[in-house]
């Protein structure tokens, strides 16, 4: 299910300009990182997907779907959407009922609604907090509650705001394996982040906006790599990549691995 | 201990924080960091209820027996959520960055002077028209960072100021920080996850886990601990890379691990040279 997005512009109506003209496709399964100074329409771009913005002009079309022609709760069926503050989500009284909301009204049969539940919930790590409330759990497990709420919903595209703010090493780990995990699902998988390290070592494109337009988008290797390019709009290449560069090396690491053996010519370990 | 708590949230911290010197709190998730912020700022006993033992003095200040009124004049407070720092009563940025100043009953014209400084120190002077209520994530972040700026603290808390922030907006606030500390001789307590700027600038690193003070000293030999990495806190990705090269048997004993990119290019060239 391809996102195809067409000369896409947004003035919101205090008469801030957000987006100017931004065109791209985000085929069928792949992982996407959305990167760029803060303002520069990050968030806006992606509530386009799932409708919770329409274009002032332009077309963005989900599945074939131009979503000025279906309402978020259409689209929500395709595309899911994890909130980059998880108080703006969450709103039921137990953390079970959070995640069954989702699944709920997509009109599943009961058993599949409590085994995605069940699944969703051990994914992120919080199956032990199943009865407690939302709001009882650290910043960092709300945050990880909306992620499941939204994962239970088992939609082919999955939108992740800043999924890391908030999280501590072991929750960072855990959210990158989580987006593994459903990369080996063949989910299409965008993330908005400031944490370029964790986008190098979880995902496979890079597209970098700045003041409302698009200045990049390619395979991650690629675009982390130019360092001028990124400055522009507030971002600097991963730290392995900054030491690759200032160590003369050829290629370009994305993670630790890459980074030993490309400089140790030692093998690599998954 | 917070009400209806099993644990005490901190147990037996004690810390001495030298004034003019730049402390960095490192440690995952619920090991007390915030709460050691509260209990510096004065927020703990007089804002957020619970069981406090011991003492915390700020600037001579004893927190308990000074109203918070008092306390604000010398320690400020930056919040992790900007937006429970907005006043929510202000129309422009201009204006929420003078809430402060405006309650300290500054006069109008050092008023505006100090809200254009703070502004150009934080880089939101395109933002000065805008409401507070209306801006990114990052945006609030820094407007809620210019706030409390602006008063100008002898101490300054700040709890990961930079969490919404972009890469480069996350190094400038460090490196704002680092300029006050030589200009106005301020302290400086900052809460952060962003170790690799964490060991660029500041002076000392204390690391919490569990309630508890896990190690204390210079950023290099707080931030290559084996047991922080094992207890959540992470560490750089020139730390990690020097790991993996040690556990490869490519790292000799008496290299010290690197924490910043300066020493891992010193660090992973003299491997080659063999040094």
């Amino acid at each position: 299910m391809d996102i195809q997005v067409d000369s896409l512009s947004f003035t919101y109506p205090s008469g801030v300009v957000a987006l100017r003209g931004v065109s791209l496709r985000i085929p069928s399964g792949i992982s996407l990182a959305i990167i760029g100074q803060n303002g520069a329409g990050k968030t806006t771009l992606v509530k386009h997907f799932n409708s919770l913005l329409q274009p002032t002009s332009g077309t963005v079309k989900v599945g074939g779907w131009d979503t000025r022609e279906h309402t978020p709760a259409e689209l929500a069926s395709r595309v899911g959407y994890v909130f980059q503050n998880p108080d703006d989500q969450l709103f039921q009284s137990t953390l079970r009922k959070e995640v069954m909301f989702g699944p709920g009204n997509l009109g599943w049969e009961v058993d599949q609604i409590e085994e995605r539940t069940r699944r969703a919930l051990e994914m992120v790590g919080l199956a032990h907090a199943a009865d407690q409330h939302p709001y009882d759990l650290s910043p960092g497990e709300r945050k990880r509650a909306a992620m499941a709420a939204i994962l239970a919903m088992d939609t082919p595209i999955l939108i992740l705001d800043e999924p890391t703010t908030g999280q501590d090493h072991g929750g960072i780990e855990l959210i990158g394996s989580i987006v593994n995990d459903l990369r080996s699902q063949s989910k299409t998988i965008i993330t908005i982040s400031h944490d370029i390290d964790f986008c190098a070592e979880h995902f496979e494109r890079v597209a970098v906006l700045a003041n409302g337009q698009l200045l990049l988008e390619g395979p991650a290797r690629e675009v982390l790599a130019q360092e001028d390019l990124l400055a522009k709009t507030y971002v600097e290449p991963p730290q392995l990549i900054r030491l690759a560069k200032r160590l003369g090396m050829q290629n370009m690491p994305l993670n630790v691995e890459e980074f030993i053996m490309y400089y140790l010519h030692k093998p690599v370990e998954y | 201990m917070y009400p209806g708590a099993r644990l005490p949230a901190l147990r037996d911290i004690s810390l001495d924080i030298p004034e003019g010197q730049f402390y960095a709190v490192v440690g995952p998730n619920q090991a007390g960091k915030s709460t050691l912020a509260y209990a510096m700022a004065g927020y703990i006993p007089h804002f957020y209820r619970g069981r406090l033992e011991g003492k915390v003095t700020v600037a001579g200040l004893d927190t308990r027996a000074t109203p918070l009124h008092e306390l604000v004049l010398t320690a400020g407070l930056i919040f992790q959520n900007p937006f429970n720092q907005i006043s929510g009563t202000k129309f422009t940025v201009r204006e929420e960055i003078a809430f402060g100043l405006e309650n300290l009953g500054m006069p109008r014209g050092e008023m505006r002077t100090r809200v254009d400084e703070t502004m150009e120190l934080v880089g939101i002077n395109h933002l000065a028209d805008r409401s507070p209520l209306a801006l990114s994530g990052g945006e609030m972040q820094r407007v809620a960072i210019a706030s409390i700026l602006a008063m100008k603290p002898k101490v300054l808390i700040l709890d990961e100021p930079t969490s919404q922030l972009d890469p480069i907006g996350s190094r400038e606030v460090f490196s704002a920080v680092r300029s006050l500390i030589s200009s106005e001789k301020m302290t400086v307590v900052m809460i952060e996850h962003k170790l690799e700027w964490v060991a660029v600038f500041a002076d000392y690193v204390i690391a919490m886990v569990d309630g508890q003070i896990l190690a204390n000293g210079s950023p290099s030999s707080v931030l290559t601990l084996d047991t922080l990495q094992m207890a959540g806190a992470g560490q750089t990705r020139y730390t990690r890379a020097a790991r993996r090269a040690r556990d490869l048997g490519s790292w000799p004993d008496q290299h010290e691990l690197p924490v910043t990119l300066e020493e891992a290019e010193e660090a992973f060239r003299r491997l080659k040279t063999g040094a």
